[in-house]
């Protein structure tokens, strides 16, 4: 069942000469399941993704419909928004030395949040934030509340944000190029910790991603964008076995090892 | 793929608390600096040209051979400059920086009370400063390129314009001589006695005595002064904080502290402001010395014994031991605003504490 629905959103920017650049892209992220949306960059992804949570700025025209189990996300206003991002739908950056704080403690980031939205008093956010913390691996968490960023490698840098957007046990996760910024080793590691925090707990992630080796691995559908409109979507299976659209076989084609990954996801 | 922790365990006191060895760090240089500042004022107060004999004499006695040699050899000007310098250096060990030529007082108890008196309009001028900077400099970032923003550009840029001891005039013949808001000069109304010294600064001291009244008399004197003195850095201090902030708005960690649905004010000063904060900390170091120079002015209108109307006072009648305490006395006072705000990015900022 669709948890969140985006029909025909539109995105404009600039008052007296609004440039469109997203055209009526419609998507549906189901519970248990990783949607994917791939292209280049320009063509979307990011600014349609920080669409659904009210992110972009002041200057964005934003038309269509995103409903959160019925609800209706687009013109809400920030105050009834706060009550949902973070809480209900949750994001991740590209890059977790610029996503974090660094003058602020890792307990500190875990916590507010967490206190804002459940109202917990600061030792039971603690303890959420240390199961947290040991549910996405980083280790001794109890210790890591007390350090910051720059203490840690970009691998768990990238886990501990990913906590953070956990941490009010949201319905979705909006996670925008979530491995781009790491190494490639630790992308694996990342990316199978993804799979397995949406098949424990029931999460609808959509991941924004410009490489679709990433993409091949992890997602279950696959929405490839450009210039503002999905030109082709489907089960990432079909998509990268048997691409209809020009686009999406230049894609695959500029991708040297798709098919590599592609087998070992099949296996 | 996972990787240890970046730190390893710590053993040293130093390891363990970062902040302490940046802070004895920091005391080190500082101790190295302030013997700089005492060669610096020592040097130049030697080379000064004029004759500190004659003002120190008199006319008449600086005529008589006899009379001058004295006073060289009870003050050992006839010893060398770096016997002298070293002399110097002695006496200020033990807290005694000379005779103010033109008093005969020590120069140590004359600057232990001008001090204090500057030190209270200089740290009134930058509470207020950073208090109206701060929500200015907030607000014209968050409402940018719009009325808003336009309208503080231009307060800003009248407060940075105005000449400090031409508004100080205009304020005090305003509020004083035509309103009668304010008091006149002075730091206390003449009925009234200063307080007991604890800080010296007589708002803190009536209120550890207990004394309202004479707290508000202290704080209605103190008002003009302040606020003349900061309207300079309330346009500095709005102009350099909307940049500031505006650097910030614009990263991933504020965005993110959005999307965690945290309420806008939150975001505000957790994240915005503490991300701003090291820029902003530099810029108020940099204000205070602004307003100390600011306050030879101010106190010439509002007749405030303090530090400027010494230094004046001491430079028109060539008193020199006088003139050096000043100078070491504005050295020091420099020091510690440096190292105040050194300790200060420390405590902001984890990653400094390392360096």
């Amino acid at each position: 069942m669709s948890v969140l629905s985006i029909r025909d959103l539109t995105i404009a920017f600039g008052r007296h000469d609004p440039v469109e650049v997203v055209s009526g892209i419609s998507l549906d992220l189901t519970a248990g399941r990783i949607q994917g949306l791939a292209g280049e960059s320009g063509s979307g992804k990011t600014v349609s993704a920080m669409a659904v949570l009210g992110l972009l700025p002041a200057t964005a025209r934003v038309g269509g419909s995103i409903r959160l189990a019925g609800t209706e996300l687009v013109g809400m206003r920030p105050r009834r928004l706060n009550t949902i991002r973070g809480r209900r739908v949750a994001m991740v950056f590209q890059d977790p030395s610029a996503s974090l704080h660094p003058q602020l403690t890792i307990g500190a980031q875990l916590t507010d949040h967490v206190r804002a939205h459940l109202r917990l008093k600061r030792r039971d956010a603690q303890q959420r934030a240390v199961d947290l913390l040991t549910q996405v691996r980083v280790p001794e968490p109890a210790e890591a509340l007390r350090r910051y960023p720059h203490q840690f490698s970009g691998g768990q840098r990238q886990r501990i944000a990913i906590a953070v957007a956990l941490a009010c046990d949201p319905e979705v996760l909006l996670a925008d190029e979530p491995t781009t910024a790491l190494d490639v080793t630790v992308q694996a590691g990342i990316l199978h910790l993804l799979r397995e925090l949406v098949d424990d707990r029931d999460l609808a992630v959509l991941l924004v991603t410009h490489d679709l080796g990433v993409m091949s691995a992890v997602a279950d559908e696959v929405a490839v964008m450009r210039y503002g409109q999905i030109v082709e979507s489907g089960s990432t299976h079909d998509v990268f076995t048997d691409p209809q659209h020009a686009y999406t076989r230049t894609l695959l084609d500029s991708m040297p090892d798709a098919q590599q990954s592609l087998v070992e996801d099949d296996e | 793929m996972t990787s240890t922790a970046a730190s390893p365990t710590p053993t040293r006191p130093w390891q363990r608390w970062p902040l302490l060895g940046y802070v004895l760090r920091r005391l080190g240089t500082s101790v190295l600096l302030m013997l700089g500042v005492t060669m610096v004022t020592f040097v130049l107060t030697a080379l000064v040209p004029g004759d500190p004999i004659a003002a120190a004499l008199g006319e008449g006695a600086a005529s008589n051979p006899a009379t001058v040699a004295a006073y060289i050899e009870q003050h050992g000007l006839d010893k060398s400059i770096p016997e002298r310098y070293l002399i110097y250096l002695t006496n200020l060990l033990q807290g005694d920086l000379g005779t103010s030529i033109k008093t005969g007082r020590p120069v140590a108890t004359e600057l232990a009370t001008a001090v204090p008196a500057t030190i209270e309009v200089a740290l009134g001028a930058i509470i207020v400063s950073l208090a109206v900077g701060l929500t200015l400099g907030t607000i014209a970032a968050h409402r940018r390129g719009r009325a808003t923003d336009q309208v503080l550009r231009v307060v800003s840029l009248l407060g940075l314009s105005v000449p400090t001891f031409w508004l100080a005039i205009i304020a005090y013949h305003t509020f004083f001589l035509r309103l009668g808001i304010a008091p006149g000069a002075g730091r206390l109304d003449p009925a009234f006695t200063p307080p007991p010294t604890v800080t010296g600064l007589y708002t803190v001291d009536f209120l550890l005595g207990g004394d309202p009244v004479g707290f508000f008399d202290a704080l209605a004197h103190l008002a003009l002064p302040v606020l003349v003195l900061s309207l300079f850095t309330i346009g500095l201090l709005t102009r350099f904080i909307r940049a500031a902030v505006l650097e910030v708005l614009d990263t991933d960690y504020v965005r993110a502290a959005r999307a965690k649905g945290l309420p806008a004010r939150r975001v505000i000063v957790a994240y915005v402001l503490r991300g701003a904060s090291l820029p902003i900390l530099t810029v108020v170091g940099v204000a205070f010395g602004v307003l100390l120079s600011g306050t030879v002015l101010v106190e010439a209108v509002y007749a405030w014994p303090g530090l400027g109307t010494y230094a004046f006072n001491s430079a028109i009648n060539l008193d020199l031991p006088g003139v050096m305490g000043v100078g070491l006395v504005v050295g020091v006072i420099y020091l510690v605003i440096n190292f105040a705000v050194d300790l200060l990015y420390g405590v902001l900022d984890p990653r400094v504490r390392l360096a």
